[in-house]
């Protein structure tokens, strides 16, 4: 028998993973970072203060994991969008390879900026 | 004479609250490439059906009006069609509530029509068979007699996914299948679950290949629209976000583990 | 049979998504990735920030406090609030949870992913701000 080794499971498994993190984490990080520090609401956080949490490796780690998983969220679901949206289905190895080849890409410069953060 | 044979008998009782018109799409392959649309004013009877209103215009207006319906009870599934722009069982769906009106009947979306209301569904009879909706047993066959036993619980893991009726709703409502003519359907993989988690089948393996393909459950992208259309409450949306997980945990579980442990 | 195929094919219409409210928030949902993209963006702009020192870190509180960047956030902050709902909403669909021979219920499921929801947020802001 003939099991199609398709790599759709696995980029399924990334958008879900990168879907639960987004939605567990980003909503509180965008309201404080994008809205409730700018429009000053409250004080944003001293350099000091922010520079202590973001040097600790555990917040590298998990600010890594979340970049990675949600830009591959991102790759997945933007593909389908295309798909779908836009009727693109003939460009599909196109579309796949631009939509996960940015994740990587992007999950590459995110370690280096969470690196050079240490 | 008893209220059920009034209804019959008498065009217009009491209970008639005016007329309402029925704007229904035709398309005659012998005289015409596209579809039109023909109004016909109807009696608004609280009890009449969409598909009622149909068979009015068909014995009183226009015998050439084509379409299908059997059971009128929302059983036999084929009385779908597009009703104001959602697929609906015309036998179960009531003309008062779209009352003033117009109502708008057309075929169901997604499928080849082939005369005015009557969609071809070759398509959906073509991939049903390749998910093996029936049960499949290994090869011992049981005594003669024999009997296989299913506790409550274990019926309860499909019983949902076994009131399907084929009645295509899900597919006239599923842009994915408007836009990839390939995808296997929601019907069909809640077909193929209802047999995947029933305890007495062994046909999991044999539905695999064919479900977890590009053209199975990974081409849909959850609209949910599907479980939205059916009237059986069959849920294929969950049907197949659950086989999503399934066939990921199995991709997971082929590259980790040698063949003879999985 | 070789008779031409004289049925007729509906074509899908290019703005099928505009069809009806329930398309129209399907395409909503999945372009809530793009802001979940530009969220990764915006966290690595604010880290670098943050990593090259008070100065550059005072520049982005400045940079993110332009109106047209706080408008651009307001808008993200909604797609990804949709994307949030929606997702938790979908879960207990694929989830299916037994302990022993009880089914975990599809609305404890979901209960259960906005209580997360909860205690993560609020852990996150005591970290920031505390
Ligand atoms: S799953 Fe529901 S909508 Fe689809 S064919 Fe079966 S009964 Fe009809
Ligand atoms: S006529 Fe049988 S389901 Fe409507």
């Amino acid at each position: 028998m003939t099991t199609k080794r398709s790599p759709e499971p696995f980029a399924w498994l990334l958008f879900s993973s990168g879907g639960m993190a987004a939605a567990m984490l980003i909503p509180v990080l965008l309201l404080l970072f994008g809205i409730v520090f700018p429009l000053g609401w409250l004080s944003a956080p001293s350099h000091d203060r922010l520079a202590a949490v973001l040097t600790h490796p555990v917040t590298l780690l998990v600010l890594f994991g979340l970049c990675v998983l949600a830009l591959f969220h991102w790759a997945h679901r933007f593909r389908y969008t295309l798909y779908d949206g836009l009727q693109l289905r003939k460009a599909a190895p196109v579309i796949a390879v631009l939509c996960y080849g940015g994740a990587a890409v992007g999950s590459v410069i995110a370690a280096f900026v969470l690196i050079r953060a240490l | 004479m008893s209220e059920t044979d009034d209804k019959h008998a008498v065009p217009d009782m009491p209970d008639t609250t005016g007329t309402i018109t029925m704007e229904v799409a035709r398309f005659r392959p012998d005289r015409e490439s596209e579809p039109s649309w023909d109004s016909y004013d109807v009696p608004l009877r609280k009890e009449w059906a969409v598909l009622d209103g149909l068979n009015h215009i068909k014995d009183q207006l226009d015998g050439t009006l084509s379409y299908r319906w059997s059971c009128r009870m929302g059983i036999c599934g084929s009385c779908g069609m597009t009703v104001n722009g959602e697929p609906k069982l015309t036998c179960s769906t009531f003309l008062t509530d779209y009352a003033p009106g117009p109502v708008r009947v057309e075929p169901l979306a997604n499928f080849p029509v082939i005369r005015d209301l009557v969609v071809d569904i070759e398509d959906f009879m073509a991939k049903l068979p390749t998910v093996k909706p029936w049960l499949v047993s290994g090869d011992e066959e049981p005594a003669e007699d024999s009997e296989y036993r299913q506790t409550p619980a274990e019926m309860d893991d499909y019983r949902r996914y076994s009131m399907c009726i084929n009645c295509m709703l899900c597919y006239s409502a599923c842009p994915v299948y408007a836009l990839d003519p390939d995808f296997i359907g929601p019907a069909a993989i809640a077909l193929a679950q209802r047999y995947n988690l029933d305890s007495r089948d062994e046909g999991n393996e044999d539905r695999r290949d064919v479900l977890a393909s590009a053209e199975g459950v990974w081409a849909c992208t959850f609209v949910g629209e599907c479980s939205v259309a059916c009237p059986k409450d069959v849920d294929p949306a969950g049907a197949i976000q659950r086989y999503k997980l399934t066939a990921a945990t199995q991709a997971v579980k082929d590259l980790l583990l040698p063949r003879g442990a999985r | 049979m070789t008779t031409a195929d004289r049925r007729y094919h509906h074509p899908v219409s290019f703005t099928w998504w505009a069809r009806k409210p329930s398309y129209l928030l399907f395409v909503l949902r999945e372009l809530s990735s793009v802001f979940v993209a530009w969220f990764v963006v915006y966290l690595l702009l604010l880290v670098a920030a943050v990593s090259s020192g008070n100065e550059s870190y005072q520049g982005f509180l400045e940079w993110s406090s332009h109106p047209l960047m706080i408008a651009l956030n307001v808008i993200a902050f909604a797609f990804v609030l949709l994307h949030a709902v929606t997702w938790f909403g979908l879960a207990p669909k694929a989830i299916v949870l037994r302990l022993g021979s009880w089914r975990v219920p599809p609305n404890l499921i979901l209960a259960a992913h906005y209580g997360a929801w909860l205690v993560i947020s609020v852990a996150v802001a005591w970290v920031i701000l505390r």
